[in-house]
């Protein structure tokens, strides 16, 4: 027993914060990276990731599976995505880095009227596939299969964009994109093509999150506007730009704020606000933050 | 201004128009009050001409950080939130006079602002308006969650103060124009003051830090504390907005402490034109008159809001009233 509550009850809390900081950390992958190589704040990150939602429930209306869906929905954002590098943010480069945020913010906008038009205002249910459907027990109790999954594909997306930056020569290219863009457009490397594919990836990362999450969370227009704060606060948190950052503060933050809907309920959403300001008071860059990034 | 010898370069209209500006810049304050003066009387209902006032003041302090120091806040709601909260509890929970909890509300979100300035600051860059985003949105949740006194989701309801008490005036709020010129009272008092704190050598440092950070340093700025002590100002400024808001309203609705309403003082602004003096308020005016009437037409105006603020940022960055100063002296 800690705090009056039964030990099996907090690991199983504990489980449902990681299910939930894994949402974060995919949010705060997509955010990071595209911040890291373009100092572009997506104020639309939110948004995308309500699109990817949305995305989800009419693909698999469409095509009736629900791993399929899973599969398409990435690319379909992703696509959103460079449509709005290309045609909205890279205009807007060397035009200092408060443009490209307001810009987003503006197109959060469009994006959440669209979708309130062609699907209407209601929400909309989104069922997980029959085979993650019921509970596992994972030892200390019976846990939702659903969520299991949410963490294990986060497991497993967050190794293999790990292994593309380090492994391969694309990620060299881009990792070196973030370092230098200039010395590597000298090396004969388009590097605007890298900024157009890293922002599809950014925003097709925030896809995903918001398909895994839609059986989790329920589906609506505006469901990616308090998932923004969240991303934020976890990026701050972990440090701008650094993708180890993401992934210790996204489950973190999840961990944090399950726990405290725990031991005080009314507390749960201002607590991570707490984590956040003590990381800004002690370690103002973030966790893993560099100190020069933050200019 | 930006009209160093006008009368050298330009020739016919230009050139009175050119004068026109500069006489408009010399006296700024005169020229806003005097326009928002004669102001009721050019729209088809008050309601929408106090409305511009408030938000008008609320971007005005707003553009204090944005425009003149050149720090992007995006948690300006919660400064304008807390001014009316503050202003509207003290009037429904305290029986207080309207004009002391008009004080409590600027000072409320001035206290705010103090807070969320001191951690903000200690970030720099795009983080700052990540982090007053979020401390803005921990604000809403926190008022959210204080439902006896908040009203929690419904919002706080009954702010009324109708009979404004004055001796020997039979002042009454349920008056449109009588309203319009209650709010103008102090709308005057605070456009005034804003002029008077950039025209001080404080103004100066504020845009030394726009334009420099580091030579402001070098040149002895206190950078930390000038950041901070305009963030409060601005605070005071936009809770002022906050409290006459509540009366104006009689109620105060919670998404006033969203973190949108912070962008509506970014759209303001930028539609007007940022670090202006009339920019906030010709960018309130354009923003809400469009608003009035493509709510008419369409209940999807989040849209053209939208598409608006894209558009401004690609072609017309500089605003209405920025693009037009360039286009007079040029």
């Amino acid at each position: 027993m800690i705090g009056g509550f039964p030990i099996e009850l907090l690991a199983l809390q504990l489980f449902t914060g990681l299910a939930l900081g894994s949402v974060f950390v995919l949010l705060a992958v997509g955010l990071s990276l595209i911040f890291g190589l373009l100092t572009v704040v997506n104020f639309a990150h939110g948004a995308f990731y309500m699109l990817g939602a949305y995305a989800g429930v009419f693909f698999i209306g469409y095509l009736g599976n629900f791993w399929l869906t899973l599969a398409v929905v990435p690319f379909a954002v992703g696509a959103v995505g460079l449509g709005v590098e290309r045609w909205l943010v890279r205009p807007l480069y060397g035009r200092g880095i408060d443009y490209p945020l307001m810009l987003t913010f503006g197109l959060a906008y469009i994006l959440v009227e669209v979708v309130r038009i062609l699907f209407g205002a209601e929400g909309m249910p989104f069922d997980a596939p029959d085979a993650l459907m019921g509970a596992v027990n994972i030892g200390v109790g019976y846990f939702p299969a659903y969520r299991l999954f949410v963490i294990a594909a986060t497991a497993v997306l967050v190794v293999a964009l790990w292994l593309f930056l380090e492994k391969t020569s694309y990620g060299l290219v881009i990792r070196a994109g973030a370092r230098d863009s200039e010395i590597v457009r000298v090396l004969g490397i388009d590097i605007s093509l890298v900024w157009l594919v890293v922002f599809g990836l950014g925003t097709a990362v925030a896809g995903l999150a918001g398909v895994l999450s839609a059986p989790m969370r329920s589906v609506f227009p505006d469901m990616g506007t308090t998932v923004l704060v969240e991303a934020f606060v976890v990026t701050v948190v972990g440090g701008m730009g650094s993708l180890a950052g993401a992934v210790v503060a996204g489950l973190l933050v999840g961990v944090v704020v399950s726990m405290t809907s725990l031991f005080a309920p009314a507390m749960a959403e201002v607590s991570m606000f707490a984590l956040m300001a003590l990381v800004l008071l002690v370690r103002p860059q973030g966790l893993f933050g560099k100190k020069g990034l933050m200019g | 201004m930006t009209l160093a010898n006008p009368q050298e370069e330009l020739k016919g209209s230009g050139r009175r128009l050119a004068g026109v500006v500069a006489l408009m810049a010399r006296h700024r304050v005169l020229a806003v009050l005097g326009f928002l003066l004669v102001f009721p009387f050019l729209l088809p209902y008050e309601a929408l001409a106090v409305n511009i006032l408030i938000y008008g003041l609320f971007a005005l302090g707003f553009n204090l950080v944005f425009g003149y120091m050149g720090v992007l806040s995006f948690g300006h709601a919660a400064f304008f939130g807390l001014g009316s909260y503050a202003t509207g509890i003290v009037i429904v929970h305290y029986g207080m006079h309207w004009f002391p909890a008009i004080l409590v509300g600027a000072v409320a979100a001035g206290l705010g602002a103090a807070v969320i300035g001191a951690l903000a600051i200690r970030t720099r860059g795009i983080y700052f308006a990540m982090v007053t985003l979020a401390l803005s949105q921990c604000v809403y949740y926190l008022v959210y969650q204080l439902e006896d006194l908040s009203g929690g989701e419904n919002g706080l309801r009954g702010v009324d103060v109708y009979d404004l008490g004055l001796p020997g005036l039979e002042l009454t709020l349920l008056d449109p124009l009588t309203k319009y010129y209650f709010v103008f009272v102090f709308v005057a008092l605070a456009v005034w003051l804003f002029s008077r704190i950039l025209a001080s050598p404080f103004g100066a440092v504020l845009e030394a830090l726009r334009e420099n950070e580091d030579r402001a340093r070098a040149c002895g700025t206190n950078v930390a504390l000038s950041k901070w002590l305009a963030f409060v100002i601005s605070g005071l400024f936009c809770g002022l907005a906050g409290s006459l808001n509540a009366i104006h309203l009689t109620i105060v609705p919670i998404e006033s402490l969203h973190y949108h309403t912070s962008g509506l003082a970014v759209m303001m602004s930028l539609l007007g034109g940022m670090g202006t003096f009339f920019g906030p308020f010709v960018g309130a005016l354009t923003f809400l008159v469009l608003e009035d009437v493509i709510t008419l037409v369409t209940v999807h105006w989040q849209l053209f809001v939208g598409a608006l603020f894209v558009f401004f940022i690609l072609f017309l960055p500089r605003g209405i009233w920025g693009s037009f100063l360039r286009w007079a002296s040029r």
